[in-house]
């Protein structure tokens, strides 16, 4: 049998680096088709609710643009500890910190008002966010310890905590029972950007992000600085160039972005703090930062393409009977998709000549 | 005394997903391979073996197919890192995040349905011992995995096999010199985890706590990932870790059989909490670290 040999290429290919997300989310559809027709579910029906419904009315449009907000955020903010070779994997509790603390504004304060009270609350979320992702900084810092494995095993501690206090201290009293808080006042939620639909000023700030994302990885010295340190430890020690420096300034600018994501939620369309609050964000914006290659301006695209696959999957629970680990599944298999794909960046396929005698 | 008793002979129990899983990413991190995706091939060996137990297949079974389903999925793994060469962190994630969206895929039909258990085997004269002879009543597969954990622990020390694993984790380079396929050892390390993890999550699902319940791995996996590094890469250590865990996981229930008012989300939060202080204890000693660490590890053989 002759097989194919993958051979190092002589310099990256531009083309294939565009194309590799497109090839991944063609793989990852084309899959995970198969797979519902497997369980019985019509794949035409599938397909047509969750890549194409979702653009043919204006509100649904709208939710898209919503959910992309959060993506957006977290996904900046984990990038470019990435690019470091930071692997912050915890967005998940720093931003559940971050709805914890911006909600402890208007649990405490359920009278207050005035206009400061929502940009307070992004604030104290950013706070939370990065007061949580500081316990993983100082863990690696100082204690040598796995980030991967402590801003995990933060995330299950945040569910925690967060489940003690909406059955605890902080469980409205007059919500019947149900673990969450009360319905925060008025002048604790975001103002709304687009009339007539849920999407507030929160995508302003997701979309500034980016482009402070943007300035800090590809034109600052700070930015450079990071990046020798993930692609030459070596030279970046050379240059002087501190890397326990690098390992907190990524932790915390993830935590920070992830924190501001989690106020932004309570803030918005929620409006009280539910233990739903996350419905995965903070995993799903690592697929969001690989798959917009790392890149600040890649990411604003592949948030979007993330929030699409959220509101599509809603729609194919609810008109063609997907189960919703559907949308899991999916997500996993878009990620493995594209790290497939971009292996053909570097490297091309190579058929040995069969002997011709 | 009584708190005592329970922890005493619910440990080992307890604490065998921990220790299958935590010995197969072991042999996989010995290798040179940091496989992530533990916790989603824990999941759907956990999905399918109850699956199986349930429609009637039997434990043997569950356990043999909740085994080669978490192989399967760690294969898939194997190839997009030691074949296409692609990043081992983002491969794991992506292979965790399918592999638990997979499981509740296929479990959803069957959410919080429940099977039988096994029986316990107990060990005469032993298990009448006051205080302690609760220890010497466990179901077969920890009685199994008390066997297996000093067999892999041989096979890795003293045989030829554990010397070719050793090699190709620590110098990669020099063991494809000498013109070992050190691409197909890794394959293999990986496909051991991926078993191991399925079974591990079989046991969860079908005999320690019979029932399928969406995530219900619950971490398991990622404590497992935790527990080699603790056991600093080697299988005695990841044993007393596992039974640390076990133990850890059994206080909750103790802390409240004697009365402790404790938030029940602070005991459940503890295995974590444990997890993140052993972890910083044991790797702040950086030289024991360096010593016993795999110097290959997750590092793709051509960048």
């Amino acid at each position: 049998m002759v097989f194919p040999k993958l051979i190092r290429r002589e310099r990256a290919s531009l083309p294939v680096l565009i194309a590799a997300p497109f090839l991944a989310l063609a793989m990852a559809a084309l899959s995970n088709l198969m797979l519902y027709a497997a369980i019985g579910v019509d794949p035409v029906a599938v397909f047509k609710a969750m890549l194409i419904d979702p653009f043919t009315s204006y509100f649904s449009f709208s939710e898209i643009l919503l959910k992309a907000g959060p993506l957006l955020l977290i996904a900046q903010g984990l990038a470019i500890g990435f690019r470091a070779k930071v692997f912050n994997i915890g967005a998940e509790g720093q931003f559940i910190l971050g709805a914890i603390f911006a909600s402890a504004i208007p649990v405490y304060m359920p009278q207050a008002t005035g206009v400061w009270i929502w940009p307070m609350m992004l604030v104290f979320g950013m706070l939370g966010g990065l007061a949580w992702s500081a316990i993983t900084a100082f863990w690696r810092v100082r204690l040598n310890a796995n980030e991967i494995l402590v801003s995990l095993m933060l995330s299950f501690v945040a569910i925690q905590l967060l489940n003690y206090l909406l059955l605890g201290p902080w469980k409205d009293p007059m919500g019947f029972n149900f673990p969450q808080s009360v319905m925060f006042q008025l002048d604790a939620l975001l103002p709304i950007l687009l009339p007539g639909t849920r999407v507030n000023v929160s995508l302003i700030l997701a979309l500034l992000a980016s482009l402070a994302a943007w300035f800090f990885v590809l034109r600052s010295f700070a930015g450079y600085r990071l990046e020798v340190g993930g692609l030459a430890p070596n030279a970046a020690r050379y240059a002087g160039f501190s890397q326990s420096g690098a390992i907190w300034l990524s932790l915390l600018i993830g935590g920070a972005a992830a924190g501001l994501a989690g106020a932004a939620e309570v803030a918005g369309p929620v409006g009280q703090l539910q233990r739903s609050i996350s419905t995965g964000y903070g995993y799903a914006a690592i697929i969001v930062a690989y798959l917009g290659g790392l890149h600040p301006i890649g990411i604003v695209f592949s948030a979007f393409l993330m929030a699409t696959l959220y509101i599509g999957g809603d729609n194919a629970m609810v008109s063609a009977g997907l189960p919703i680990a559907a949308v899991s599944v999916f997500q996993g298999s878009l990620l493995l998709a594209y790290l497939i794909a971009v292996t053909f960046v570097r490297r091309k396929l190579v058929w040995p000549h069969r002997p011709t005698a | 005394m009584i708190a005592i008793e329970f922890i005493l002979a619910g440990m080992l129990a307890a604490a065998t997903p921990f220790l299958l899983a935590a010995l197969g990413e072991l042999v996989a991190e010995r290798s040179g391979v940091l496989n992530l995706g533990v916790e989603g091939m824990m999941a759907i060996g956990a999905a399918v073996g109850f699956i199986t137990v349930y429609s009637g297949g039997g434990h043997v079974m569950g356990f043999v197919l909740g085994g080669l389903s978490g192989a399967a999925l760690s294969l898939v793994f194997a190839f997009v890192v030691l074949v296409l060469h692609a990043n081992q962190v983002a491969a794991g994630l992506a292979i965790g995040i399918m592999g638990l969206g997979l499981s509740a895929y296929f479990g959803k039909p069957f959410e919080s349905f429940t099977v039988t258990g096994a029986g316990k085997i107990a060990i005469p004269v032993l298990t009448d011992l006051p205080a302690i002879g609760g220890l010497f009543r466990q179901d077969i597969v920890v009685w199994l995995s008390l066997l297996f954990a000093p067999a892999l622990w041989y096979v890795l020390k003293h045989s030829k096999l554990g010397l070719l694993l050793r090699a190709v984790g620590e110098n990669p380079h020099a063991a494809s010199a000498i013109g070992y396929p050190v691409i197909l050892i890794r394959l293999s390390a990986v496909a051991f985890g991926g078993l191991m993890a399925g079974i591990a999550g079989a046991y969860a699902s079908t005999i320690y706590t019979p029932l399928w319940a969406d995530g219900m791995i619950a971490g398991r996996g990622w404590i497992a990932v935790a527990l080699v590094v603790f056991g600093t890469w080697m299988v005695g250590r990841v044993f007393l870790g596992a039974c640390l865990f076990g133990a850890v996981s059994l206080g909750g229930i103790a802390a409240q059989t004697v009365g402790l008012a404790v938030p029940s989300q602070l005991l459940a939060s503890l295995p974590y909490i444990v997890t993140i202080v052993v972890l910083g204890i044991i790797s702040s000693n950086r030289r024991l670290v360096k010593l016993n660490g795999i110097a290959s590890l997750g590092e793709p053989l051509e960048k």
